[in-house]
């Protein structure tokens, strides 16, 4: 079996979470991978251990990985596969549902874990259940989440790149621009790391102590419910069951105590830090790492502490 | 503010609350007089999202509205088949012999156990089959009074913010008007509250007693469910001041119902109902049902225990209050539910003939209900509970077996209340602190992995909707004398107190109320008015509730 | 031009979903549903457009069980001017709803399908690129902000970072992100009169649409509650840790 990876990249770099799907797809079986756009990228998919062709469509019209034409192509190529994986990201979860549409396939996304060629699983409802599905199709379309996957290594491969023809371009769609964020903060919801404070912060002067360590950490600034209601953040900052949920790679908790409001919003962050005076609060339930001392003495010390 | 922007709708009847009465009243009104507009308003995101009871329900009221209320599908699902009353000390449990005539209004045979939620939802789509206009996530929040009649209600504005403006999505309320308006808010309705203010509908009669219900829904293992057992257990870990007792009942699918009363007469001022709740699950009596199972909801409200002696004026110049808004609740029976829809039958009965004879006052439902069982029944019962209140627990216990085998509750007095509930607390430094076991996570929890379950939320930008009347006052009395008592009886952790060891204030977390009224009704100078959120906000029960 | 809104009966988002015992599925009988919130967003945008006059008319569609009249319902006191309902099962999979949309395109030809970008019980986000697919038209998924104008509509559109525009010639498919709006209430005096506006029921069969599934649900359980970590003695120890065991600095 051969399953076809769409390998999505950004300003020339492969995305890590495309290579979490390379990782998934050679569970399968072997693994070609797709790259619309620069040639030095298919040559970086070439390198990775693993990838036993890289199909490269170097056609303008890929160039901003738009849905109707990426999809057009897949379908083109999708003969010889019974697999077509992408990463879970905005371009895998854009392209990937078109092409299996056109495919009259029902594609599985948000993949966490691949049980057998025919059965894969998946969370619903924002991760409060896990589906175990099995697919009828006889081609199977699925976007893989790259944090449920191990990055495949980037060097120690050397496939043979292959050039592809373009497929028929729809013409319905026109990339304009794209603005990556500028701003020094993160948007919460899509943060690597997040710094959360709570009661414990103690007003909304002292809130302010999280700012320079967020800075260091390139940081999104969250809150808890508690911290809100006491007027310290105002309610955007809000992590939780009524406010965001977020699952950023790193969670650091100051002064939280772990109500399950709290925790509904922040549990499946892959790293927790909890930072508490009282030693018996629940946040230290999941946390993986914690500290039970006054926050005021803790965060300047590890802003300090990562210079 | 907003009078002169606000639409406004005719009806024939408005009908503020989809609980039993409400809409047994509504069923009842098209039944009788089907060209009769009935338009029903729910403060609940839907119908069932604010009903809490245990319930053990009696059918006979069901049964005079929906005589085939069986084919119709009533989610009466679970009879009785088996009761237990035990008498709890800290590791025994008593079996009272002879339940059914020591405690003869105890005994369930033909009774059902269900999801009151469930009932009341199933009654909603019997009600809109009869054309009657409901609309849940709506709040009643000001009675229409015009020449001194009640001529309907207006829900509360949306969209205002927490300071009071307008905001981006502000949509003024609505006026309701009714030619008759039925109140069945439930127990201490905020509307009823004004409405007997206003007709001083209270005069002359005892003041209402009440009692706190925490309620959770455990789903067990198959083997160890018993379908039809109905378990009910006062003592421990109550004193003999403090009224209130457990029930455990096995229903539905796996499903048991657990709670706790507690009476709001309570004198000791550390008392925390909820933490009373949650460590009588520890009592062997309890924990072998619930062992090895799950918490899936949780919830709390408040019930009149007052019985006949607090029940105020029913009517007043266009329109009635009907079920728990005027305590019909049978105490000792640890019943409303029928008494409830009998009441909101009787309204409607009364306000179809007004209607015909054109009165602007239904006043024929007082005579109707003291002519009905339900007078009957609370005549019966009258004296049981303030025997509790005179005896303590014990000597309640004694009264009213010997009411039940020898004066069948006929007994030439009355008992009666003397105090309010607000009235009855003592100060903190006079009161004994209740040593609770901490949560151990798997039979006992805290309070807001508690409120959690009831999925209870509230739009956050709004403006409080627990008001303190005088906020000067919490320092002085609520906190110097009796250490904050609401941190203790709101079962939702919606009043907490920051800074305790410097400058002590209230927090009040508005957004976890579960609309249970117990603040409204114990704080000790009544300084708490719950006043009803935008419509939607609070708890969201789900079947089992 | 006239914009269609698929709407879909969800658990409320307030509800904790709870899985059976049995891990069939979760527990949906007796739980509050609600229109799915993006859903929500999807029909504001469109009631938008047509008040900025750049749409004549809006029509909303469920596809599910009778109760889904609710939904619709909501939809049309929030703006909406009419109602289909295709009966079905409950929660059919996003390759028989874009099908069955497809159909409804046939049926009405409107200028713009605007739809959630994915349901909040399911978390598909499938559906409007598998309509655009079918249609073969262009798609504006996970939009922050639309723009109808000159036979076009430009939607920016939230990615990994940021944002992108993209043009697209009308007709096209729009899925409305969490920022496109933030939805109004429906007032009272618009539920009660949309109790006015006429819904069509259809049955998903009559528009030759197999809804068989493709996907079975083998299981569905609870994720694995996460386990308390370590305690750390200093600031020190933590870097420590977190740069070397967990890899996160």
């Amino acid at each position: 079996m051969t399953a076809l990876v769409l390998l999505d990249h950004e300003e020339g770099r492969i995305r890590k979470s495309a290579l979490s799907a390379v990782t998934a797809a050679s569970q399968l079986g072997d693994v070609h991978v797709l790259v619309a756009g620069d040639v030095a990228v298919a040559r970086a998919a070439a390198a990775i251990p693993g990838v036993a062709k890289v199909l490269h469509a170097a056609d303008a019209q890929y160039a901003h990985e738009l849905a109707e034409p990426l999809a057009a192509l897949i379908v083109s190529l999708a003969g010889g596969y019974d697999q077509i994986v992408a990463a879970a990201s905005a371009v895998g979860k854009n392209v990937l549902p078109r092409a299996a549409a056109l495919l009259d396939v029902q594609p599985i996304p948000e993949v966490v874990s691949i049980v057998d060629a025919e059965t894969f699983v998946r969370p619903i409802y924002a991760g409060n259940a896990l589906a175990t599905v099995r697919s009828s199709d006889a081609k199977k379309v699925l976007t893989v989440r790259g944090s449920a996957f191990d990055a495949a290594p980037a060097e120690g491969g050397s496939a043979p790149i292959e050039t592809v023809v373009p497929a028929t371009n729809p013409n319905v769609s026109e990339f304009v621009a794209v603005h990556l964020s500028d701003s020094e903060r993160p948007e919460l919801e899509s943060a690597r790391v997040v710094v959360s404070g709570g009661r414990g912060l103690q007003s909304e002067e002292k809130f302010h102590v999280l700012e320079p360590l967020a800075d260091k950490l390139g940081a999104a600034i969250g809150a808890s419910r508690a911290a809100v209601d006491s007027g310290f953040v105002p309610n955007e900052f809000q992590v939780g069951q009524t406010g965001k949920i977020v699952a950023p790679e790193l969670y650091l908790a100051f002064g939280i105590s772990g109500a399950i409001q709290h925790l509904a919003g922040m549990k499946d962050s892959r790293v927790i830090v909890a930072v508490n005076k009282d030693p018996e609060a629940p946040i230290f339930q999941v946390a993986d790492y914690g500290i039970v001392g006054d926050l005021f003495e803790i965060v300047p010390a590890l802003t300090e502490a990562l210079n | 503010m907003s009078e002169s922007v606000r639409e406004s709708m005719e009806f024939d009847v408005v009908i503020v609350g989809g609980g039993p009465a409400g809409l047994a009243a509504a069923i009842r009104l098209r039944q009788l007089s089907p060209e009769t507009s009935v338009c029903l308003i729910e403060k609940g995101s839907e119908i069932g999202a604010h009903i809490v009871s245990g319930a053990v329900i009696e059918p006979r009221a069901l049964a005079e509205l929906l005589p085939d209320w069986q084919d119709r599908g009533a989610p009466l699902n679970t009879p009785v088949t088996s009761e237990e009353m035990l008498y709890l000390t800290e590791t025994r449990s008593l079996r009272v012999p002879m339940l059914d005539r020591l405690m003869p209004h105890m005994a369930n045979h033909g009774n059902y156990i269900v999801s009151l939620g469930e009932v009341c939802r199933w009654l909603a789509t019997q009600a809109e089959e009869l054309g009657v206009e409901i609309y849940p996530g709506f709040a009643g929040a000001e009675v229409l009074i015009e020449n001194n009649r009640v001529v309907g209600v207006a829900t509360g504005d949306m969209g205002i913010t927490k300071d009071g403006a307008e905001g981006p999505n502000y949509q003024p309320g609505m006026e309701l008007r009714g030619r008759y308006t039925l109140f069945a808010e439930g127990c201490r309705g905020s509307l009823t509250k004004q409405v007997m203010e206003h007709y001083d509908l209270r005069k002359g009669v005892d003041p209402q007693t009440y009692g706190l219900g925490i309620k959770e829904v455990w789903e067990i293992p198959a083997e160890n469910h018993r379908p039809g057992l109905v378990q009910h257990s006062f003592g421990w870990p109550l004193d003999d001041n403090t009224y209130g007792g457990a029930w455990l009942y096995h229903f539905g699918e796996n499903l048991v119902s657990y709670g706790f009363v507690v009476g709001l007469d309570y004198p000791n001022t550390w008392l925390s109902p909820f933490d009373e709740m949650q460590r009588l699950k520890l009592h062997p009596a309890f924990r072998k049902h619930l062992e090895g199972g799950r918490r899936v909801s949780y919830g709390a409200r408040a019930l009149s225990e007052g019985g006949l002696q607090a029940i105020p004026r029913l009517t007043f110049p266009g329109g009635a209050l009907i079920g728990d808004s005027a305590g019909f609740l049978n105490m000792p029976k640890i019943k409303g539910t029928h008494t409830a829809m009998k009441s909101g039958m009787l309204a409607a009965d009364a306000v179809v003939e007004a209607m015909q004879t054109d009165r602007v006052e239904p006043g024929s439902y007082t005579q109707r209900v003291k002519d009905s069982w339900l007078w009957e029944e609370l005549r019966t019962a009258r004296n049981v509970r303030p025997a509790f209140a005179h005896f303590g627990m014990k000597g309640g216990a004694v009264y009213a077996a010997l009411d039940a085998m020898l004066l069948r509750g006929r007994a030439p007095w009355t008992l009666h209340f003397k105090h309010q509930d607000n009235e009855t607390l003592k100060a903190a430094n006079l009161c004994e602190k209740p040593n609770y076991p901490k949560p151990d996570g798997t039979l006992t929890f805290d309070r807001l992995s508690s409120v959690f379950l009831s999925a209870t939320n509230h739009e956050e930008d709004q403006p409080v909707h627990l008001r303190l009347r005088n906020p000067s006052l919490w320092k002085t009395v609520n906190w110097d004398v009796f250490r904050a008592p609401e941190a203790r009886y709101c079962p939702a952790g919606v009043y907490e107190v920051v800074d305790e060891a410097t400058a002590p204030a209230l927090q009040i977390n508005a957004q976890n109320c579960v609309h249970c009224k117990t603040c409204d009704i114990k704080d000790p100078t009544q300084n708490i008015d719950w006043t009803v959120p935008e419509g939607g906000g609070g708890p969201n029960y789900p079947a089992g509730m | 031009m006239k914009i269609v809104v698929p709407v879909k009966r969800v658990v409320d988002y307030n509800i904790k979903p709870r899985v059976k015992a049995d891990g069939s599925g979760v527990e949906t009988t007796g739980v509050k549903m609600s229109m799915n919130p993006f859903d929500e967003i999807a029909v504001e945008e469109a009631v938008r457009l047509k008040e900025k006059g750049v749409a004549s008319e809006v029509v909303v569609v469920s596809i599910g069980v009778q109760q889904a009249q609710d939904t619709l319902r909501t939809a049309m006191a929030m703006g909406a001017d009419r109602a289909i309902l295709v009966l079905s099962e409950e929660s059919p999979e996003p390759l028989a709803v874009a099908k069955v949309l497809k159909a409804i395109n046939e049926k009405e030809q409107p200028g713009l399908f605007i739809l959630g970008k994915q349901a909040i019980d399911d978390d598909m986000n499938a559906t409007g690129q598998m309509l655009a697919g079918l249609l073969g038209w262009g798609q504006g998924t996970f939009a922050g902000k639309v723009e109808v104008a000159d036979g076009r509509v430009k939607v920016s559109r939230e990615i990994d970072g940021g944002t992108e525009d993209v043009s697209l010639a009308l007709p096209a498919v729009v899925t409305a992100d969490l920022r496109l709006n933030e939805p109004r209430y429906a007032s009272l005096p618009n539920i009660m009169k949309a109790r006015k506006k006429p819904t069509e029921t259809l049955k998903a069969e009559d528009l030759g649409v197999d809804m068989t599934r493709r996907l079975t649900v083998v299981s569905v359980a609870e994720p694995q509650q996460r386990q308390a970590g370590v305690k750390v003695g200093s600031v020190g120890e933590l870097v420590e840790k977190l740069r070397n065991e967990a890899k996160v600095i």
